[in-house]
């Protein structure tokens, strides 16, 4: 009962702010919508009793990822005129676009046919007495491991590239050389001139 | 929980028992975190005073100890300024949202055996998740107030916490692997007995050193007060608060840092567990949990009053060139100690 409230609330807010993401004008309030749109759907893990999936739901994508687009949408300065100049000469190509989609969408839902209880025919189903995350680690780290290694190759590959691209050397800048810093002791920083009166230093 | 298990015993219904017994809980919780913060402000004072040879406040009160509540009634009595061209809605839901994100990350703490709101699996996870959403308050009071050092040092509030956040994770994983659990309670019932069972005691020592410093870049403590930076952005992100909107930051801000207390002592110190597990010691778990968090947080307020800000190239190398890699190799070297000796749990 209070379940069936909860996943009506949070589904419906859920909904709603992906609704508003398209539809705020300013983008700064579209990533703020997104970000509770992620919220919710962590509150949606909840209720389904994945609860590691929910956390790090939250700590990956609204604590990371969401900060960064938000940092990125903060500082862009966007011109909301020109972006919607355009706006009636696509309107009918998107909208054909949408109604194919949406056609395509009704045509799926139609011909589905729902197991009576997809609960008993889950592939790993999660022992008794075993919690959330262990019960992840452990499908992780033996049946899936290679897997789950291959993914974490393919994320390494995708952060090298996105360094190589962007990284680049340039000369002439200075740069702080903590060692040195470090390293520096009074004799060699510290050096006594006997100055002639008149002479000054050279 | 405690008290829904006492209103159950006393027969009242479990639904019941537990709405009343968790807003009792949640209630007291609040009401006690909020008077002891009250008193450590006064004492972040105090001390910070001591250092620089003078008296601190000693005039509202007896040495001064109804300074924070004459503070209090004073920021709520005084006029809210919106700045023109505020985006009004978000400006005032950040400071809300800073609040209560670090009121509610409280939820999780086990005060003493079963004393705790809401005992789940996961619940280092879940304050990890709710210290990573506390940088919005700050980018959206930044972004909201419309001011050019707002801005900018909500920009350089959101880079510094990410990056410490990487490496707090590690840190929390190398703990993880010796309690073999999530739950906080487990994890201080793994560090029982005498002193020398906690965590400090041995190999996660250097990891105790960088959870500290992280801790402090992650509430943006000084050294680390970049987004705050007087000399540079006047208050940075609060520039443009005022009365109660600044108080909320304010006491959102105090409260994150004695949660970082409070999770040093769980995660290295043992929590609520006395130094030696003999009778008149281990009949206070409150006390031990209060005192060690008082003295995290007297560590917190030296730090503040004696140490150089840092610059902000400085503190993205310390975050990613030095702490990453340290946390990174202990995380290695911690499951490999425990493989090794064969001592992992569960």
């Amino acid at each position: 009962m209070i379940a069936d409230i909860a996943f009506y609330l949070f589904s419906g807010v859920m909904l709603l702010c992906a609704l508003m993401v398209i539809g705020a004008r300013n983008p700064v309030h579209s990533v703020l919508f997104l970000i509770a749109a992620f919220f919710n759907a962590a509150a949606l893990f909840l209720l389904l009793g994945a609860e590691f999936l929910a956390m790090i739901l939250l700590v990956v994508y609204v604590g990371a990822v969401a900060v960064l687009f938000l940092f990125v949408v903060m500082m862009l300065d966007i011109d909301f005129a020109a972006l919607r100049r355009g706006f009636m000469t696509y309107l009918p190509v998107g909208a054909l676009v949408g109604l194919l989609l949406l056609s395509e969408l009704a045509l799926a839902m139609g011909a589905w046919i729902s197991v009576g209880s997809a609960g008993g025919v889950r592939a790993q189903p999660t022992p008794d007495g075993v919690t959330n995350t262990e019960a992840l680690g452990r499908i992780l780290y033996t049946d899936y491991v290679f897997f789950f290694q291959i993914a974490g190759l393919v994320l390494l590959v995708a952060m090298i590239g996105a360094i190589v691209l962007t990284l680049r050397h340039r000369p002439g800048v200075r740069r702080q050389s903590i060692s040195a810093q470090v390293n520096r002791d009074p004799a060699k920083a510290i050096e006594n001139l006997d100055v002639k009166p008149g002479e000054g230093v050279s | 929980m405690l008290f829904v298990e006492l209103l159950n015993g006393w027969g009242v219904p479990y639904n019941i028992a537990w709405v009343i017994g968790q807003s009792v809980g949640i209630l007291i919780l609040s009401v006690v975190l909020l008077v002891m913060l009250a008193f450590l402000l006064l004492f972040d004072r105090k001390v910070w005073a001591a250092v620089q040879m003078r008296r601190g406040p000693n005039v509202v009160g007896a040495f001064g100890l109804l300074q924070s509540f004459a503070d209090f009634i004073k920021f709520v009595l005084k006029e809210v300024i919106v700045p023109a061209g505020a985006n009004k809605g978000v400006f005032f839901l950040a400071p809300i949202l800073a609040f209560v994100l670090s009121i509610s990350a409280w939820a999780v703490v086990p005060v003493a055996p079963g004393w705790v709101v809401a005992d789940i699996n996961v619940g280092v996870l879940y304050i990890f998740a709710i210290s990573s959403l506390g940088v919005y308050g700050v980018i959206m009071g930044g972004w909201a107030s419309n001011s050019k050092y707002a801005f900018l040092g909500a920009l350089r509030s959101a880079a510094q916490m990410v990056s410490y956040e990487v490496s707090i994770g590690f840190i929390l994983i190398t703990v993880l692997l010796f309690a073999g659990s999530l739950n906080l309670s487990d994890i201080i019932e793994a560090q029982s007995g005498n002193f020398w069972n906690w965590n400090f005691f041995g190999i996660l020592f250097p990891m105790f050193v960088l959870f500290f410093i992280s801790a402090l870049a992650e509430t943006n403590r000084p050294p680390f007060d970049l987004p705050e930076a007087e000399s540079e952005l006047v208050a940075g992100f609060m520039v443009e608060y005022s009365s109660t909107p600044y108080l909320l930051f304010m006491v959102g801000e105090y409260l994150n840092i004695v949660l970082m207390c409070a999770l040093c002592s769980i995660l290295f110190f043992g929590g609520w567990l006395s130094p030696f597990d003999v009778w008149p010691l281990n009949a206070m778990p409150v006390f031990w949990l209060v005192f060690k968090i008082v003295i995290f947080f007297f560590l917190f307020a030296m730090v503040k009053a004696i140490v150089p800000r840092y610059r902000y190239d400085q503190l993205m190398r310390l975050g990613w060139k030095v702490f990453l890699p340290i946390s990174l190799f202990w995380v290695v070297l911690v499951s490999g100690y425990l493989l090794a000796f064969d001592k992992l749990p569960g």
